[in-house]
C-alpha cells in the first residue's frame, strides 16, 4: 500500500470526525456514515483512485464548513436583524 | 505603529445550545453545556487575521477574560490565525459579576500595555446583547471607534470603516490607534480545522491577572433578576425568552 497515501486517508479520516462533533444530527449519526464511507472503499488499490477518493473527502469537508457557517449565519440574522417583510 | 491588533474574544454558551434556567431561578445552566467563541467575536478574530495577511499589521493577539475554560477559546482564536494569546483570569464572584465594564477597563489597560493600533471586538455577545464593550474600551482609552462595522479599510494611519446603522450605512474615516466592532457581514469566519488547532498548540498564551493591569473589578451591580417568559407561537414551536434585569444603582454622573 502506497505510505503517504496511507498517511492522507488517516488525515482525512481524523479532520471529517472532527468535524462531526458539530453535525446537526448528532455526532454519533455522523461518525457511523463516515466509519462506513471508509470501510467500502478500504480494499482500493489504485494510487490514483484512492487521489481521487481522498479528493473528494477534502470536498467534504468544505461542504461541512460551509453548512456550519450557514447555520451560524442564518440563526444570528433572523435573531439579531430585522426581517424585511 | 506598532502594527498590533488585540482582539477580544468571548467563552459563551453554543448558538445552538437550547438555554435552560436553574430551577432555582438563579441562573442558567452552564454546566457540561457546550461552549464555544462567541459569532461575533469569530468575525473580529477573522477579519484581524486579513489584515495580517494583507500584511497591513503585523501581529494578532487575542484576548479572553475567565476562568481556565476562556483558554479554549483563545486556542480557537489562535487556530484561526492569532499569533499569540492573553488570558486574563477572572474566577469565582469577580466572573459572575465581570460586565462590559469591567473587561473593557481590563482591554484598555491591555491595549496601553500592547501598544495596539486597533483593538477589535465583536459588536456584541450572544448571551449579555449587552452592545458595550467596544463602546466603553474606546471612550477609557480615548480612542476613534468604529462599530457595527461591516467593512474595514486600512490606509496608512487611518481606517475607513462602513457601519451597518439603523437608517442604512454610514460611512467614517477614523485615525488610529482605535476601536472597532464587527458586525455580522463584515466577513465570513474561516473554521478552527483540526490541522489548525494542532498547530495553535505551539503558540503561547500568557496568563495575567487584573490586578497586575491595575484594574479593580468591582461591579456596580445590585442584583440580578432573572425569570423566563413564555410565549407560544400559532404554528411554531413554543418559544421562550431568558430574561436578565440588571439592577443598577441610579447614578446621574460617569460610572467611572
Amino acid at each position: 500500500m502506497a505510505n503517504p497515501l496511507r498517511g492522507e486517508v488517516f488525515r482525512l479520516y481524523k479532520n471529517l470526525l472532527y468535524l462531526g462533533r458539530e453535525y446537526p444530527k448528532g455526532a454519533a449519526y455522523f461518525r457511523e456514515r463516515l466509519k462506513s464511507a471508509f470501510m467500502k472503499n478500504k480494499d482500493e488499490k489504485d494510487p490514483e483512485k484512492i487521489k481521487a477518493l481522498v479528493a473528494r473527502g477534502d470536498f467534504v469537508i468544505k461542504e461541512l464548513e460551509a453548512l456550519y457557517y450557514l447555520r451560524k449565519y442564518r440563526a444570528m440574522k433572523k435573531r439579531y436583524y430585522e426581517t424585511e417583510e | 505603529m506598532s502594527g498590533r491588533v488585540l482582539v477580544g474574544v468571548k467563552r459563551v454558551i453554543d448558538y445552538a445550545v437550547k438555554i435552560r434556567v436553574k430551577p432555582d431561578n438563579s441562573g442558567v445552566v452552564t454546566d457540561g453545556v457546550k461552549h464555544s467563541m462567541n459569532p461575533f467575536c469569530e468575525i473580529a478574530v477573522e477579519e484581524a487575521v486579513k489584515l495580517k495577511e494583507k500584511k497591513l499589521i503585523k501581529e494578532v493577539v487575542a484576548v479572553s477574560c475567565g476562568p481556565q475554560q476562556a483558554q479554549e477559546t483563545i486556542r480557537t482564536a489562535l487556530a484561526m490565525g492569532a499569533d499569540r494569546g492573553i488570558h486574563v483570569e477572572v474566577t469565582g464572584k469577580d466572573y459572575d459579576t465581570l460586565g462590559p465594564l469591567q473587561v473593557s477597563k481590563i482591554l484598555a489597560a491591555l491595549a496601553k500595555k500592547e501598544e495596539a493600533q486597533l483593538v477589535i471586538l465583536g459588536k456584541q455577545a450572544i448571551d449579555d446583547d449587552c452592545n458595550q464593550t467596544g463602546q466603553m474600551t474606546a471612550a477609557l482609552l480615548d480612542w476613534p471607534q468604529g462599530t457595527f462595522a461591516s467593512e474595514v479599510a486600512l490606509e496608512n494611519d487611518k481606517v475607513k470603516v462602513v457601519r451597518e446603522i439603523d437608517g442604512g450605512l454610514e460611512t467614517i474615516k477614523i485615525s488610529t490607534p482605535a476601536v472597532l466592532t464587527a458586525d455580522l457581514r463584515l466577513n465570513t469566519p474561516r473554521y478552527a480545522t483540526l490541522p489548525n488547532i494542532m498547530k495553535a498548540k505551539k503558540k503561547k498564551i500568557a496568563n495575567v491577572k487584573p490586578a497586575d493591569l491595575g484594574v479593580e473589578l468591582t461591579s456596580r451591580m445590585l442584583g440580578k433578576y432573572r425569570g423566563v417568559t413564555g410565549k407560544r407561537k400559532e404554528r411554531a414551536t413554543q418559544q421562550s425568552r431568558v430574561e436578565e434585569w440588571t439592577i443598577l444603582p441610579n447614578i446621574h454622573r460617569t460610572i467611572l
